[in-house]
């Protein structure tokens, strides 16, 4: 599990080197979407609109921050749990997106877009959103300014600490960390990943 | 009888979310702080870490832990000999929570309607449940629940040759299907007993109690401790990332039943367990 610095817009080359369970630390422009901003861009890509920013190598941040109090560039912004877009993800991947931050685990049809597009999906601290609110710069709203909390900002960060939890082989951190932590005699045991590696 | 003016009620409830989303309580602060010495994975102790930074930046800077601010749920345990004053009630909340939301800086996730969803912009209407006890005090107790915690919630409605080994067995599965999705390590609060809708209410209600104290039934008490056991064996750990500690605490209220029945339901919190009590 290695640390890994990088800048955005992510290379193929950058995505293929990086492997779940690798800290994935994060700088330069990411964008933020959640379910309602995911609904609007997959209508509009089926409707033959363009994506409110260029997808190719982006990151997309899910979070729906709290207002800034005077002085921040963002308020609290901790991931939001993810599965509520898992319909739109393989869309947003198909369209050149190369990795989403959130939390929780995704279906096997995400993790399946992530191998086939060659992307990764990272995790941030869920709850620390006043810690990560410390590492973003600068914030504009791009896109759907109506839904508040949930448009699409552009998000200038320096360094966003993120661990890689699908990358683009099929590995799965969720999988692999618990697993070497559950007991013999748990009443369940962790699923392991339909496409492992 | 005592009266109350609704408007001390309003400026109450919005400093207690303020603080409650700034602060987190003395209880929970002591929970992660045991939890930290406790857990043995070390990408575990980082989160541990993450969360003990996190939680100091929010106080220091009166800024919300957590960017879901949660639905605004009020508890009011109202003496018989209380008398309401200067307008009604739950209009004073909603204008409380509508005051604390915005003034905090705290987010507004609350929808008009489950379908339409069009956002009401001031956090309201705000969750109330109320109780009549008796005396002339009014207790309020605020909880800002978050939704990524709430969506893992489930219920059964089990039959009774289920016994304890199926309420142990719904749980557990239940905790573990949450896993990431609900930011453990977490707090389960459960439900057993009563009915369908009051077995949900017990869970919820299980969650205002202190974090570190047990059902007052020792033979609760003892059932708790066993799901925290065989919840922490699961290896889900800090942020589902592996690990010896999934739950702080496991609270259990229990009521009486049907003779057909065997209710249980599961009302799981995060860490950021946002709860704070004002006595009037």
């Amino acid at each position: 599990m290695a640390k890994v610095y990088v800048t955005t817009p992510l290379t193929k080359e950058q995505i293929k080197n990086i492997k779940a369970g690798d800290e994935v630390i994060i700088t330069g422009t990411i964008y933020t979407a959640r379910d309602a901003a995911h609904k609007k861009m997959v209508d509009d890509l089926a409707a033959g609109k363009a994506l409110p920013f260029d997808a190719t190598g982006a990151i997309i941040y899910y979070t729906g921050p709290t207002p800034p109090k005077p002085g921040q560039a963002l308020g609290s912004c901790g991931p939001t749990t993810s599965y509520r877009m898992d319909k739109y993800a393989p869309t947003m991947y198909e369209q050149g997106v190369g990795a989403a931050i959130g939390k929780g685990y995704r279906s096997d049809e995400v993790k399946a877009a992530l191998v086939k597009n060659g992307a990764l999906y990272l995790a941030s601290t869920g709850g620390a959103g006043a810690l990560l609110a410390k590492r973003v710069e600068a914030a504009e709203v791009v896109a759907y300014e109506e839904l508040g909390a949930e448009a699409v900002r552009k998000l200038t960060v320096s360094e966003l600490p993120t661990v890689c939890i699908n990358d683009a082989s099929g590995g799965d951190q969720y999988y692999n960390g618990q697993v070497q932590y559950v007991k013999a005699d748990a009443m369940v045991k962790p699923k392991k990943p339909e496409a492992g590696e | 009888m005592r009266e109350i003016h609704v408007d001390q009620v309003a400026e109450t409830i919005a400093k207690m979310f303020m603080e409650a989303n700034y602060y987190l309580s003395p209880d929970v602060v002591a929970a992660i702080d045991k939890a930290t010495k406790d857990e043995q994975s070390p990408v575990g102790q980082a989160i541990f870490g993450q969360l003990i930074e996190n939680y100091t930046i929010a106080m220091t800077e009166r800024v919300p832990m957590c960017q879901d601010t949660g639905s605004a749920l009020v508890f009011l345990e109202i003496g018989q000999d209380v008398h309401f004053t200067g307008g009604y009630l739950y209009e004073a909340i909603h204008k409380g929570v509508a005051k604390g939301y915005t003034d905090g800086y705290l987010r507004k996730s609350i929808l008009n309607d489950p379908i339409k969803r069009v956002n009401t912009k001031d956090n309201t209407p705000a969750f109330i449940y109320t109780e009549i006890v008796p005396g002339d005090q009014l207790k309020i107790t605020v909880d800002s629940k978050g939704g990524g915690s709430e969506n893992m919630g489930q219920l059964k409605m089990l039959p009774p040759s289920a016994g304890w080994e199926g309420v142990r067995k719904f749980v557990v599965e239940a905790v573990a299907a949450a896993g990431p999705n609900a930011c453990p390590p977490l707090v389960v609060g459960i439900g057993c007993g009563g009915n369908f809708d009051k077995v949900a209410l017990l869970a919820k209600k299980s969650l205002l109690r202190h974090v570190g104290h047990s059902n007052p039934d020792p033979e609760w008490a003892a059932r708790e401790q066993e799901l925290l056991t065989e919840i922490n064996k699961l290896g889900v750990g800090p942020m589902g990332l592996g690990g010896t500690v999934t739950a702080l605490a496991v609270h259990i209220e229990v009521m009486p039943v049907h003779l057909t029945g065997l209710p249980v339901a599961v009302n799981i919190d995060c860490h950021a367990h946002r709860h704070k009590e004002v006595v009037l």
